[in-house]
């Protein structure tokens, strides 16, 4: 049995029913009306809980939570820059396992937890996240992907998709917009052998908050790769978050998986696939790109797809978590 | 589609107009990492430059942003990166490496306060020591600062000039304040734009020398691909571009990269003097805190304070005997800028004490009120 394996052997997840109470990271802090990452990085906090130090990159849930003199955290929390969330969470981790040691605290079950956006966590702080989990620290990372620079108005990352418009990838007659392939972060996780990494969106908050809390409860690096719906870099009604969150699971465009010890697993089947183009329809980012674009980018979503699903090893994902009680 | 002088009557900002005088300048290719407040640069960059043939690409950071316009130059492009002070400080082993390998570009720094995050939406001048010394070793810099967006639309044609003409990194110090004020900027037709290219390598492929000194003591620059075997390092190296592991080597090359500079001083040094001649107080200043220091020195004079200002349009290197003069002309010098020191140290130092000098500093986050500077001269007058 593998580390993760082996962590999780006596885990019970998340029900609607009966979802923790507690808020570390509370209401009332600054982000634009229907924010997908803040709501992702809620419930991330609701499934860690409290005994937790955060590490912050810089970002929209940097800037959005801490407008001093506020704070919307409950719990120890830290902002140091850009690149380094990754190098900090390292710092705080082995700060706590020597104190530990010699006895000064007693906290053993403390759980460490750096985020960063896409460009946080995809460009600038790379290799701040690569040597954190090449050290080995006992960490949660979660990329929270809004798949773009949104915290100074909308410029791409190496998350943004193909075709997509941003200040920075301006389509045009030059220009289709983002001209690159969004950069596959989980797999390069999965490169680095470590015990746990998962992809989940908040348009299925079960499914989030179980891996968060697995991520927590695994010792070692573990690494969320969290889909951040943005309706103000996006382009849409801010009313449609959750909508378009689960348009892109239905999609195939952002699938649902976990990876223990190096083993993938579907986390969600998508047994009746809804066109790319739905998903492209319902942002206005997209809105410049024409049908052989869009039939390119289904094609790219689909190899991706069944590319996936080899590694899972089966075409059948277990029950998917009850999300709709 | 706008031509790549957008010729007319504009009302933009500081960034924009930096953007299209780096345009007008024959820049084609930027490497932008985004960061308040020059980000309006690298979103300009990215819609213009596919109209002109050029090339936009963003990084993954700024470190990677000043190591790609190293290599678009030695290709023979004139390129361009801009930024604000933590980007500034992470492109600095890169600038470092584009002055040891003498390659021209244009680094452009919308200051905000630092330091560290500082305050990420306001303006300061505290990074003009890091522009003349951020790197390691031992080094000549050349670094403009522009008054305004119009100035900063021209001193932007004239970083691209000095660093094709010199072939090193030119640094535009703007800030904040300068970057996003909305102002009239005028663009001249192309004809009258001058622009500058590096000398071209020529002569027998077999003879060539890609550091081999020529007019100015600056070697013709062959492009990457064009024929000629170039050799580039960021060590010490010799005429070939091959290493060369002595002191006799170091010195050598330090020469060239310094001598450069120094012996064409004169050419590169721009400054402006406003009613300096009859002056017995002069300012010495730059930047946004020139414009306040240009108010001051008027409601001075009709305080019947005898005030005058030389405007520093080069900061480095940096008019010493220009300021030694006038220090023996005055009864003091005054120094206005938005950090709590910097050139004013190096005004005290070329002053050789014949005049007190004096500092109007400020911490940053805010521009120095002109009665600020009048009160100064009022008491340094009375003195």
């Amino acid at each position: 049995m593998g580390i993760a394996a082996e962590a999780l052997k006596d885990f019970k997840g998340f029900s609607l029913k009966k979802l923790p109470v507690e808020e570390p990271l509370s209401p009332g802090h600054r982000a634009c009306q229907g924010c997908g990452e803040v709501l992702a990085l809620r419930l991330i906090m609701k499934a860690i809980g409290s005994n937790v130090v955060v590490c912050s990159a810089t970002g929209c849930m940097e800037i959005i939570t801490s407008p001093y003199p506020q704070t919307a955290w409950r719990v120890p929390w830290l902002h140091v820059a850009f690149e380094n969330a990754a190098a900090v969470v390292s710092g705080v981790e082995a700060a706590y396992k020597a104190m530990n040691r010699k006895g000064i605290i007693d906290s053993p079950d403390t759980v460490f937890f750096a985020y960063g956006g896409d460009g946080g966590t995809m460009d600038i702080g790379l290799q701040a996240l690569s040597g954190a989990m090449e050290r080995g620290h006992n960490f949660v990372y979660a990329c929270l992907d809004n798949e773009a620079y949104m915290n100074t108005g909308i410029q791409r990352s190496s998350g943004t998709p193909y075709g997509a418009m941003t200040t920075t990838s301006p389509p045009g007659k030059k220009s289709i917009g983002q001209s690159t392939q969004k950069k596959n972060l989980p797999a390069i996780a999965v490169a680095h052998a470590i015990p746990y990494v998962a992809t989940a969106s908040p348009a299925f908050p079960v499914d989030l908050m179980n891996k968060a809390k697995k991520a927590a409860m695994i010792p070692g690096p573990a690494y969320l790769h969290v889909y951040s719906v943005c309706p103000t870099g996006w382009r849409h009604a801010a009313d449609q978050t959750i909508q378009v969150a689960k348009l892109a699971v239905d999609s195939k465009v952002f699938p649902l998986y976990e990876v223990i010890d190096g083993e993938y697993k579907l986390s969600r089947k998508v047994a009746k696939p809804k066109p790319v183009a739905d998903y492209l329809k319902a942002q206005r980012r997209f809105r410049h790109l024409t049908e052989s674009e869009v039939a390119k980018i289904q094609a790219k979503v689909d190899a991706d797809w069944d590319t996936l699903v080899k590694r899972c090893g089966a075409e059948e994902a277990p029950a998917p978590a009850k999300e709709d009680e | 589609m706008k031509p790549a002088v957008w010729t007319g009557d504009h009302f933009f900002t500081g960034d924009i107009a930096c953007a299209e005088g780096a345009l007008a300048a024959g820049c084609r290719f930027f490497a932008g990492y985004p960061i308040t407040p020059a980000t309006e640069i690298a979103e300009h960059m990215a819609t213009r430059l596919p109209e002109v043939g050029g090339t936009y690409i963003q990084m993954e950071d700024e470190i990677a942003s000043m190591a790609a316009i190293l290599g678009a130059s030695c290709a023979g492009v004139k390129s361009m990166t801009a930024t604000s002070g933590p980007g500034f400080s992470l492109m600095m082993e890169n600038l470092g490496l584009g002055i040891c390998t003498e390659t021209p570009c244009v680094v452009v720094n919308v200051q905000r306060a630092g330091p560290s995050t500082g305050l990420p939406t306001l303006g300061a001048q505290a990074d003009m020591m890091q522009a003349r010394w951020g790197s390691h070793g031992h080094y000549e810099i050349i670094a403009l600062a522009p008054a305004s967006p119009q100035e900063l639309f021209h001193l932007t044609i004239t970083a691209f000039n000095l660093s094709e003409t010199y072939r090193l990194p030119v640094l535009v110090m703007a800030d904040e304040v300068v970057g996003h004020l909305s102002e009239r900027v005028v663009i001249p037709p192309a004809a009258a734009v001058k622009t500058r290219e590096r000398v071209p390598a020529s002569g027998r492929r077999d003879r060539y020398k890609p550091f081999q000194r020529g007019a100015c003591g600056v070697a013709p620059m062959a492009a990457a691909g064009a024929g000629y075997a170039v050799h580039v390092s960021g060590l010490t190296h010799d005429e070939r571009g091959y290493p060369d592991m002595s002191a006799a080597g170091q010195e050598k090359m330090m020469t060239w990269l310094t001598e450069k500079i120094r012996a064409n001083r004169d050419k590169i040094i721009q400054t402006e003097s406003y009613r300096l001649d009859d002056a017995e107080i002069a300012i010495v200043s730059y930047g946004i805190s020139a414009r306040s220091s240009l108010a001051a020195v008027d409601e001075a004079r009709a305080a019947g304070i005898r005030a005058g200002l030389l405007r520093l349009v080069t900061v480095w290197p940096f008019p010493e005997e220009l300021i030694r003069d006038l220090a023996g002309r005055v009864r003091a010098l005054v120094t206005v800028e938005l950090n709590l020191g910097q050139i004013h140290l190096e005004v005290e130092r070329c002053a050789r004490g014949q005049a007190p000098a004096i500092l109007v500093g400020h911490a940053g986050g805010a521009v120095i009120p002109p009665e600020e500077i009048v009160a100064r001269l009022s008491a340094v007058s009375r003195t």
